[in-house]
């Protein structure tokens, strides 16, 4: 009980950091725009009142918005030096990670949560089918806690923000990748398309809620935690 | 209260901190000093549990720090040097997260320790708004928060201004008179000022442990005099002054009207009485005759630049 709050505190903490910076508002209307043009080129041009398409692109367009989120969780208290201050703070490396990605994981939500609006004007104008519209949104949760992970994971890597940016958008560009090129590759790999997170998040978003799904974005999540807390505790 | 036994940490092939033991005592101020680069930060890092040592065992109270280092910190209160803090967090938020995170009830605790460390008319500031002394005074506060034991400030008074400096050292004091307080600086007057004992460290060992007084006693065995007189010129003073019983060596001392001297007599000798009226006698006027301390300063200077380290 005591760890967790300790991790819930720290979480507030960031979340406060977010909402400070110009930057959270920079990457949150970035986001808006490039996902409003989605939703309503599908919207205006043919008539559907649906979110498919919106759910479709949201893991690519999260593979480089969520690292840019977590990029500064740990890059920013290595570079100017608080990171001393926050290890010698009755706090273990588990709080510390768990808070950092809570934080990066809400934030991401956050940023989702106008998209509601687009689900309001469906219901107005249409009446779309609500199952893939639940499981897109709780998809797109469990993949904002995988990709948030990984970006806290690089973060954590090095000091400079841009440096876990870049290698946390590619980490998470390659999971979303892998599934695409199993196609040109021999048969035996044919495994390979099941650690990618588009059909993991596909699949999740036609509806289907499968435990599988769910054990792979929760896999994710805490292979990537379990990692940052080991080199924490290696760095000392 | 704390027990350091065999500390080894190297950075690479670097060897910060080298076979390092140590024993401090509760309610001691103990000051750590060291040249740029000894091994002092990262001594007190691995005492508050940021770093591991490659070798050796902490005890603090009763707690091993690699068995236990939640309970360990929780008895500490640590400033880093150049207090690091978050920038763009308000004080008063900044304390109130300090707290919450150390589980002690913040409200009348906060505006408290503010009082003591005079920081309450800056709490509604950014930090990165601070100039370097009241930063310094809030990272003095989140190291103080929770009431430590032990505090452990490393290099508290670097970068400050000289009024700054006796505000921090005064308010050390005054802490030092309860709590166990352990701070590293490489400027001598500041342990002479403040400290109870003495650790030197260089190259990563450490070359004295005692206390203060009884450092400055054993090393000086010498007292230097300086003199400042008119109506002679420099061989003659020299000459007069060599005649006196005691003293060794005199030396010349700039002035730009008077004539000075810097006379070395040995440890044992009084010689001012005599200095008093050989200059009487000769006719000449005395403007300024003063016996000055030991300092601390040889002490550092014969133990860590001489190849004779670990002899006193």
């Amino acid at each position: 009980m005591d760890r967790f709050n300790t991790a819930l505190t720290i979480m507030k903490k960031e979340l406060r950091a977010y909402f400070v910076s110009p930057i959270a508002y920079i990457v949150i209307t970035i986001f808006l725009i490039f996902s409003g043009f989605f939703f309503f080129k599908d919207f205006f041009y043919f008539n559907q009142a649906e979110m498919r398409n919106y759910f479709q692109l949201l893991p690519l367009m999260f593979t480089f918005v969520v690292p840019a989120v977590t990029m500064r969780l740990f890059s920013e208290e290595r570079q100017s030096g608080s990171m001393e201050i926050l290890m010698t703070l009755p706090v273990t490396s588990l709080d510390v990670t768990a808070g950092k990605l809570l934080a990066g994981t809400l934030f991401t939500i956050v940023m989702l949560a106008p998209s509601l609006f687009y689900v309001v004007t469906l219901i107005i104008v249409g009446s779309p089918d609500p199952g893939p519209i639940i499981g897109g949104y709780l998809g797109a949760i469990f993949l904002a806690a995988a990709y948030a992970s990984i970006g806290v994971l690089t973060s954590s890597l090095s000091k400079n923000q841009i440096i876990g940016f870049i290698t946390g958008w590619a980490a998470c560009f390659f999971l979303w990748l892998i599934d695409k090129i199993v196609f040109f590759m021999p048969p035996a790999l044919g495994f390979l398309e099941y650690l990618g997170t588009d059909t993991h998040f596909q699949n999740i978003s036609k509806g289907v809620i499968d435990t599988r799904d769910i054990i792979y974005f929760l896999s994710i999540t805490a292979l990537s935690a379990l990692a940052t807390v080991k080199i924490l505790d290696e760095r000392r | 209260m704390i027990s350091a036994r065999g500390l080894t940490k190297s950075y690479g092939d670097l060897v910060a901190v080298n076979d390092v033991s140590f024993t401090i005592r509760k309610g001691e101020i103990t000051g750590i000093l060291g040249p740029n680069g000894a091994g002092k930060t990262t001594t007190l890092r691995m005492l508050t549990c940021y770093l591991e040592p490659d070798r050796g065992d902490i005890v603090i109270g009763d707690h091993n720090v690699k068995d236990n280092p939640l309970e360990v910190k929780k008895i500490i209160g640590y400033l880093p040097e150049s207090a690091p803090l978050y920038p763009d967090m308000l004080v008063y938020d900044y304390l109130v997260y300090v707290s919450e995170v150390r589980g002690v009830p913040a409200n009348g605790r906060i505006r408290e320790i503010g009082r003591l460390c005079g920081i309450n008319e800056v709490m509604h500031k950014n930090i990165s708004e601070l100039s370097k002394g009241y930063k310094q005074r809030v990272g003095l506060a989140h190291a103080m928060i929770h009431d430590p034991e032990i505090l452990i400030l490393d290099e508290p008074t670097s970068g400050l201004d000289p009024n700054q400096i006796v505000e921090i050292r005064n308010l050390i004091k005054e802490i030092g008179k309860q709590k166990t307080v352990i701070l590293s600086t490489h400027i001598l007057p500041e342990v002479e000022a403040t400290c109870d004992r003495v650790i030197i460290i260089d190259r990563g060992s450490i070359v004295a442990d005692d206390r203060t007084d009884i450092l400055q006693k054993s090393l000086g065995k010498d007292n230097r005099i300086s003199l400042k007189v008119s109506g002679a010129d420099f061989a003659a003073l020299s000459e007069a002054m060599k005649g006196i019983a005691g003293v060794r060596d005199v030396a010349r001392l700039d002035d730009r009207d008077l004539t000075g001297a810097l006379i070395t007599v040995s440890g044992d000798s009084e010689a001012r009485p005599e200095i008093f009226k050989t200059v009487g006698a000769r006719g000449w006027v005395l403007y300024e005759m003063k016996q000055e301390q030991v300092s601390l300063e040889n002490i550092f200077r014969q133990l860590t630049q001489g190849g004779n380290n670990g002899q006193i």
